[in-house]
């Protein structure tokens, strides 16, 4: 194999696409995958805070009714829907459907539309259910 | 860019991983699980954001409930890992900073796991009555 003339742009190209719906959905589908990788860090300390007992227990929560504490949630409310609609929208191209433009286009634009929703609907019910 | 891969390699199929689709199917198949799994974790954070310690005690201690959170953890742990590799392995090209990169994410998640697994089966048992 000869070497090439120059460096080429290794996958996945972020640097030489024009940015398009599509390729928004797939990136916005990692960055959600890597917040929920912080979320597990968060469930991790919630787990711990439970079992270490009810002084720990109380810290947690207080830290998570705190603004940044309400603000993380919320992005990580919408970050499981987001992956979870997206997810299922992978699903679907791996089994060979819904590939055409058309179709992963609306699909993509449903996937954002149902994250937002559903984040408004579930912090809807829990605020509603009196939590702190 | 050197490639030491032979042609009969590229056509048997080897990705980025340098192997065959096993992780890409088990990537698959854990994602299938993760959906009933985590809409049942949000209704559990549902619950349990709406009561206090002695709510969220009780909640875990719940068989069914202590199940499911384990296999939350279990799932999620696994799938956030072969998430992250596929990431990794995607964006780091140079050999060692992409191999401590992929341990390092082992490591995390089987620790972030292991830990929470065991806290829940800790409450759930009565540890923390």
């Amino acid at each position: 194999m000869t070497a090439p003339a120059r460096e080429r742009p290794l996958s996945p190209h972020l640097q030489v696409w024009r940015w398009h719906l599509t390729m928004l959905t797939s990136i916005l589908h990692r960055v959600t995958g890597m917040a929920l990788y912080g979320g597990a860090v968060i469930v991790t300390a919630w787990a711990l805070a439970l079992g270490a007992g009810p002084d720990a227990y109380q810290g947690f929560m207080d830290l998570m009714a705190s603004p940044l504490g309400r603000l993380v949630l919320v992005g990580l409310t919408l970050s499981v829907f987001y992956h979870l609609a997206n997810g299922i929208r992978h699903l679907f191209w791996d089994a060979g459907l819904g590939l055409s433009v058309t179709v992963s286009f609306r699909s993509g634009v449903m996937s954002m539309a149902f994250s937002v929703v559903a984040t408004v609907i579930v912090w809807a019910i829990g605020l509603g259910s009196g939590a702190p | 860019m050197t490639d030491f891969r032979t042609p009969l390699s590229r056509a048997r199929g080897s990705g980025a991983a340098g192997h065959g689709a096993a992780h890409w199917v088990a990537e698959r198949v854990s994602s299938i699980a993760l959906i009933p799994l985590t809409l049942w974790m949000v209704y559990a954070a549902l619950v349990i954001a709406g009561t206090g310690y002695e709510g969220a005690v009780a909640f875990v201690a719940h068989p069914v409930n202590a199940v499911m959170i384990v296999l939350v953890l279990a799932v999620s742990g696994w799938h956030m890992h072969a998430g992250a590799r596929v990431i990794i392995e995607d964006y780091m090209h140079r050999m060692l900073g992409r191999s401590a990169l992929l341990i390092l994410n082992l490591f995390v998640a089987v620790l972030l796991t292991a830990l929470a697994v065991f806290s829940v089966l800790k409450v759930a048992l009565g540890g923390a009555l």
